[in-house]
């Protein structure tokens, strides 16, 4: 049964914030538990895209789980593809795939892959996983929706060290010379990359002013308030002539203290200590927005 | 002969592990030996001879052009750059780099394959590195070495560094048991015989020798005498040895932790169809990508069981 959905218009209620809120939650649990069985993926970018990846895929994406190539439809590249749990989660809750298959993650025969695959995995656009494609394939598709004369909009979300690769600042060229403006990256800024700190591995600041000066219109928010994500959606939606970057200030590992900003947990598993107190602190999480 | 094999195979052994650990025995005998990596030096473990030598070692961030580029750079300056990061990064995204400044302008870098063939088996098809064996041979001036087990990587990698030119150096992710003794001393460019026979020959190279000393015994059961050689050097190749094993044992099966398109098998195809076309069988994945799962259940998926190579064996000998 997938959940509920409130459908892109419908107005941005308390409730609804809060019930948002609380999927993103959910979700970081359904991941964990991915995580911890088969002992391998990667939680840190995944719990730091939760609430990004909950408001478009429950209320801003026009996408259609009974027809995942349905032409009109927004297309989301999740160019961090190393963090397809969250993605593959979502997927799965919003009815495009059975929630039984998130269980088999990243095993022999599994319909979900290490990193997000077409042709096996419905909703998924292109393959992810050596970072750096989606800004310019989301530039190509941005091109293909205007000479289809289509009001689709392409979202690509970016971390914060995949932006270290020089493609990525090829597509901006290329976007902000053709001035795509229904392209729209989110940029997952938590701070953290696979080795470190990006402030110790590569320094990227000052980040609004590289991609202003690039010719983009940047937006800045708290990437885990969705309110503030569901109105930077719709604030890029009525920027013309610019392609737009929406900056979430986020924390690598939100929601569970001791993974919060170390990059330790970019990419290793927990044990079964450290799986239990996980989900302890996430299950508050989930018990303070339900009420 | 025999003495290169244990008789008793030692415990699994990290091959990324071994590398770091032989990248910091290095630096204590290479001065002029500097590290670079694409922040992922706590996959590939050079972060370990960050550890010991953090002014000889530049983390550049995920950016594997720059990082071959400004190991040219280094090289220019009269340092032996050893650049690491994923196998299949260096094969794809940094490969003109490669291909321009290794190959064609002769810049002595050397480039620290990670996670090569299925051994990053979780992460699935775009993490595995099936045909970068094919990409870097192909290149002119191109030195090519894949080590067995964790001794094979202390061993080659100080002849690696001491090598002039470039070298695309293979590495496995994981565990793998530990087949060699001492006594076994590779040299670049000199295949090894490993077990001797005259029915048939089995050609082999990295994780995959372990697997086809197993398929020599089992064939050995069998009343099959199969010779194993081992080519740790792709290229240059051991042409000697390869036509060799031909002229002795009339059949030969290769068999490699890669696509069989343009690897081990390409190899010595391409040298045994001018001078001595035996028949010859490939074990390796069959032009396709494999997928996520347990590295050792993804290699008997994908074709490099040992029932693969005894099969090969006398499927080989059948056509003599
Ligand atoms: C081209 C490329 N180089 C290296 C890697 C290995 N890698 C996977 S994730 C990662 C760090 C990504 O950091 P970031 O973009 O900040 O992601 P997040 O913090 O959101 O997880 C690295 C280096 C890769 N997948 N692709
Ligand atoms: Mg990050």
């Amino acid at each position: 049964m997938a959940m509920r959905v409130y459908p892109y218009g419908t107005k941005h209620a308390p409730e609804m914030i809060a019930d948002l809120s609380r999927r993103a939650y959910e979700f970081r649990i359904q991941v964990l538990q991915m995580v911890y069985a088969h002992q391998t993926g990667h939680l840190g970018g995944a719990f730091s895209s939760a609430e990004i990846l909950t408001a478009l895929y429950f209320h801003h994406l026009r996408v259609n789980p009974a027809d995942p190539n349905w032409h009109d439809r927004d297309r989301l590249v999740f160019s961090k593809g190393h963090a397809c749990a969250m993605l593959y989660t979502c997927l799965a809750q919003r009815g495009f795939f059975p929630v039984e298959w998130l269980m088999t993650f990243r095993e022999l025969n599994s319909h979900l892959q290490g990193h997000p695959e077409r042709q096996k995995t419905p909703g998924i656009e292109v393959p992810a996983g050596p970072l750096g494609h989606g800004l310019a394939i989301g530039a190509g598709m941005a091109l293909a929706a205007r000479l289809a004369k289509s009001k689709r909009r392409v979202y690509a979300i970016l971390g914060d060290g995949e932006i270290n690769a020089g493609v990525i600042w090829e597509g901006a060229l290329v976007a902000a010379k053709f001035q795509l403006d229904n392209l729209k990256v989110i940029l997952d800024y938590n701070g953290v990359q696979q080795t470190g700190t990006t402030t110790k591995v590569m320094p990227t600041e000052p980040i609004a002013d590289k991609w202003r000066a690039f010719g983009w219109h940047v937006v800045e928010i708290h990437g885990h308030n969705v309110a503030e994500i569901l109105d930077a959606l719709d604030h890029a939606d009525e920027i013309h002539g610019k392609p737009v970057i929406i900056v979430a200030r986020t924390t690598k590992g939100k929601g569970v203290s001791f993974m919060e900003n170390d990059h330790y947990w970019h990419g290793s598993p927990p044990n079964e200590k450290q799986f239990q107190a996980a989900l302890g602190e996430l299950q508050e999480a989930v018990a303070r927005w339900q009420n | 002969m025999a003495e290169l094999i244990r008789e008793t195979w030692g415990d699994p052994l990290s091959m990324r592990k071994a590398y770091g650990e032989a990248l910091v025995e290095l630096g204590k005998t290479h001065p002029q030996v500097v590290v670079l990596s694409a922040d992922v030096s706590n996959s590939d473990h050079s972060g370990m001879f960050e550890a010991v030598y953090p002014e000889r070692f530049f983390n550049v961030g995920i950016a594997e052009p720059a990082l071959v580029d400004v190991a040219v750079g280094l090289a220019n300056g009269g340092y032996i750059p050893i650049a690491n990061t994923f196998s299949f990064l260096f094969a794809t995204r940094a490969l003109e780099q490669v291909r321009t400044h290794l190959c064609y302008g002769q810049q002595n870098v050397k480039l620290a394959g990670a996670y090569s063939g299925l051994s990053d088996s979780f992460d699935g098809p775009t993490h595995q590195s099936i045909s970068d064996i094919a990409t870097m041979r192909a290149l002119p001036n191109m030195t090519v070495v894949v080590p067995a087990d964790p001794l094979a990587v202390k061993k080659l990698l100080s002849r690696v560094a001491d090598w002039q030119g470039p070298v695309f150096f293979r590495l496995c992710r994981n565990e793998v048991p530990q087949i060699f003794t001492d006594a076994y001393a590779p040299e670049i460019g000199k295949g090894v015989v490993l077990c001797d026979g005259a029915d048939m020959a089995i050609i082999c190279c990295g994780v995959m020798v372990a697997r086809s000393l197993l398929a020599a015994k089992q064939l050995a059961a069998q009343n099959i005498r199969a010779r194993v050689a081992e080519l740790h050097t792709l290229k240059p190749l051991d042409t000697e040895l390869v036509l060799r094993c031909a002229r002795e044992t009339r059949a030969i099966v290769t068999v490699e932790e890669h696509s069989i398109l343009g690897g081990l098998g390409g190899a010595i195809a391409e040298t045994l169809v001018t001078s001595d076309p035996v028949p010859m069988e490939r074990v390796g994945l069959a032009d396709t990508f494999a997928e996520s799962g347990p590295y050792a259940e993804l290699l008997d998926k994908y074709g490099l069981s040992v029932s693969d190579i005894v099969n090969a064996a006398k499927r080989a000998m059948a056509r003599k």
